[in-house]
């Protein structure tokens, strides 16, 4: 599989990747947002798609879930709002969504789509690499779409050596046992945990996220790492300033 | 067909373990050692001699001989309500702490709807010295409040979920973010027969002393060992599953469940998985569930906290699915009227989730000869206050 996830990677190190919720603050934001990313300097973009029960998040994407809900987000909505985002957004865009919607628009119909937009991954955090490789892994590689596993530092290394062999485009790698939400600094065992994946030497590049605030969590999730991505910080940054400031929190990350 | 779980933690289509990847080392630690912790001798022993001089098993099988005649049928009470605690739910909490004490935990979590599951977990905490920490949705903070001060009085804390509906799907997804925060020290004790695999399987042989002792029973009173139909309440699904457990491959068992249809099924307020859900992801489990088009988790209405639930349990789901079992739902006031009735005619107080149970009779005649055994999951003490409201007593 080759697509601008691993043309990104290939090109660029310390990659600064952005997660938002799609259809929040406003239903019609989403696409404002992704391209106001772009020009800030952002390399990549996640972009949530709302779940009633998110049960990976913290309270702040958990908030901005219900809201966007509220506002009257869907997966049919979502995927009518990016149909002409490749007109002017080249980097690559990742979709991070449950399982659950994915699985009633229908997984090869959600892929369809997806390709056809233009988006080169998905993250599901609750479809394990079990469940992929018996039942999706042939529709996403039909659709080329890369699909990103999540490791924790609770991961053994036969697994994170499993995981490294399935995965496409990169390796999400969480950055402590928790849910998401910002944390202003990284302890050691956060450090020892970036330094002893990277000995593995893994052939997929690896991506930090959960925990990602400012410009030293950044930096110190990237000294070990290809990239990282701020998700809770930024949808707070949202919350307080609006889509008008979002260069002003990329500014400070780098 | 069958009936138990498979090698792969499904039953039928329904099942499996879809969990972040934050949960799967808890969860195969589980799932690699529950049948063998469960099936050790040592631990067997621990395990009955609690629920003989703690719990208090067996529980008696009663005939109910006022309310037989009343609907022209042989009715039994499996008496659930009478474990210490007050329900069905303390038999999965002795088996899993003990489990989670194998395992070296140290601390537990759980959640809880109507409190029921809340206070027999902070019970066996405070039994093992154990500390604990209970996930409630406000609004069943509310509405089951003796239940609560249980808990706190045990030693364990209450902590309020706040998102969504605030009721037990709620609480669960806290108990579940509570774990992923709490990897190595935490056992999450699940309170019903739902969750990633193994949960359900877990909770279902725990909670299968339940038709292990109406076989027994049943072969004393009426000289058989299998009733013609048993009857439970699904909230999850746990003491419906206990319930059945031995009867699953006995085709001359007829297995009734009864799901909560809160103001009506077609009121846009209740919580007849059954009838208004269908296949889709909750808690880690791929099961019948209530939701919108888009797969977003319906948020389900029962007048008792403890079927308010938007899904089932993966074995119940595949009950329905193969047409096993034949599901019912009773309305709000339907359960209240049986309640009732069965404190009037029997002097026996249910808890409202039972008493959806106990509406079964009225909705549905059984014949003269045929034996009807009804799990009395647990009883009313914790819904004294909306027996009273509803009935202005
Ligand atoms: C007395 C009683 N019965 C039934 C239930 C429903 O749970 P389950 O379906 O797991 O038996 C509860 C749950 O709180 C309960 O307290």
């Amino acid at each position: 599989m080759n697509n601008r996830i691993h043309a990104k990677l290939r090109e660029q190190k310390k990659v600064l990747s952005i997660y938002f919720t799609a259809g929040y603050p406003k239903l019609e934001d989403t696409t404002r947002i992704i391209r106001e990313l772009q020009s800030s300097g952002v390399d990549m973009i996640e972009i949530g798609l709302p779940f009633s029960d998110p049960l990976a998040d913290g309270p702040t994407i958990q908030d901005s879930s219900t809201k966007a809900l509220h506002n009257g987000m869907t997966t049919e909505k979502l995927f009518e709002q990016l149909e002409d985002i490749r007109e002017d957004v080249d980097i690559p865009l990742i979709i991070m969504g449950y399982f659950n919607p994915m699985l009633q628009y229908g997984v090869e119909a959600f892929c369809k789509r997806c390709a056809a937009i233009g988006i080169d991954g998905l993250i599901i955090p609750d479809l394990p690499v079990e469940v992929y490789e018996a039942s999706y892994k042939d529709i996403f590689e039909t659709y080329g779409l890369a699909n990103i596993f999540l490791i924790t530092p609770q991961t053994s290394e036969a697994r994170v050596r499993k995981i490294d062999a399935t995965s496409e485009g990169f390796i999400y790698m969480v950055s402590s046992a928790s849910v998401t939400g910002a944390k202003s600094t990284f302890g050691n065992a956060q450090e020892e945990y970036f330094d002893r994946i990277a000995a593995l030497n893994l052939e997929t590049p690896r991506i930090v996220g959960f925990g990602i605030s400012n410009a030293e969590t950044f930096n110190t999730a990237t000294k070990k790492a290809d990239g990282a991505i701020i998700g809770s910080a930024f949808i707070k940054h949202l919350t307080h300033h609006g889509v008008e400031k979002i260069k002003d929190f990329i500014a400070a990350i780098r | 067909m069958s009936y138990h779980v498979d090698q792969n933690g499904y039953y039928g289509n329904f099942g499996g373990a879809f969990i972040p990847e934050m949960l799967y080392p808890n969860v195969e630690e589980l799932r690699t050692n529950y049948l063998q912790i469960m099936n050790d001798p040592s631990f067997k022993k621990d395990f009955d001699q609690l629920l003989k001089d703690y719990v208090g098993r067996p529980t008696p099988l009663y005939f109910a001989k006022r309310l037989s005649e009343k609907y022209g049928t042989r009715i039994y009470f499996k008496r659930e309500d009478l474990n210490h605690t007050g329900a069905h739910k303390v038999n999965n909490t002795i088996g899993q702490i003990l489990l989670a004490r194998k395992l070296g935990k140290k601390r537990i979590i759980a959640e809880t709807g109507a409190g029921q599951h809340g206070v027999a977990t902070a019970t066996v905490c405070a039994l093992m010295g154990m500390q604990c920490v209970v996930y409630m949705g406000e609004i069943d903070i509310a509405r089951q409040a003796p239940n609560v001060a249980r808990m706190k009085m045990l030693g364990a804390e209450v902590r309020p979920a706040l998102s969504g509906s605030r009721t037990l799907k709620d609480a669960t997804n806290e108990a579940i973010r509570d774990w992923i925060n709490n990897p190595l020290d935490t056992h999450y004790i699940i309170g019903s027969a739902i969750g990633p695999h193994p949960y359900p399987d877990m909770v279902t042989r725990f909670q299968s002393v339940i038709s292990e002792e109406i076989r027994k029973q049943l072969l004393e009173k009426e000289g058989r060992d299998y009733p013609d139909h048993v009857v439970a309440c699904i909230g999850g699904g746990s003491n419906a599953a206990g319930s059945y457990y031995h009867f699953l491959d006995d085709t001359r068992v007829n297995i009734i469940a009864v799901e909560a249809a809160g103001k009506g099924i077609d009121s846009g307020e209740s919580a007849a998985t059954s009838a208004l859900g269908r296949e889709g992801i909750i808690h880690g489990c791929k099961t019948l569930l209530m939701q919108t088009d888009d797969g977003q988790i319906t948020e389900p209405y029962s007048i008792s906290a403890g079927l308010d639930y938007p899904g089932v349990g993966p074995m119940h789901a595949h009950l329905y699915a193969s047409k096993r079992g034949e599901f019912i739902s009773v309305t709000d006031d339907d359960a209240m009227n049986a309640g009732l009735e069965l404190t009037r005619l029997e002097g026996i107080i249910p808890a409202i989730e039972t008493a959806h149970a106990l509406a079964v009779p009225q909705q549905r005649p059984f014949k003269k000869d045929e034996v009807v055994v009804i799990n009395l999951s647990g009883r009313g003490d914790k819904d004294l206050n909306t027996y009273i409201d509803h009935f202005n007593l």
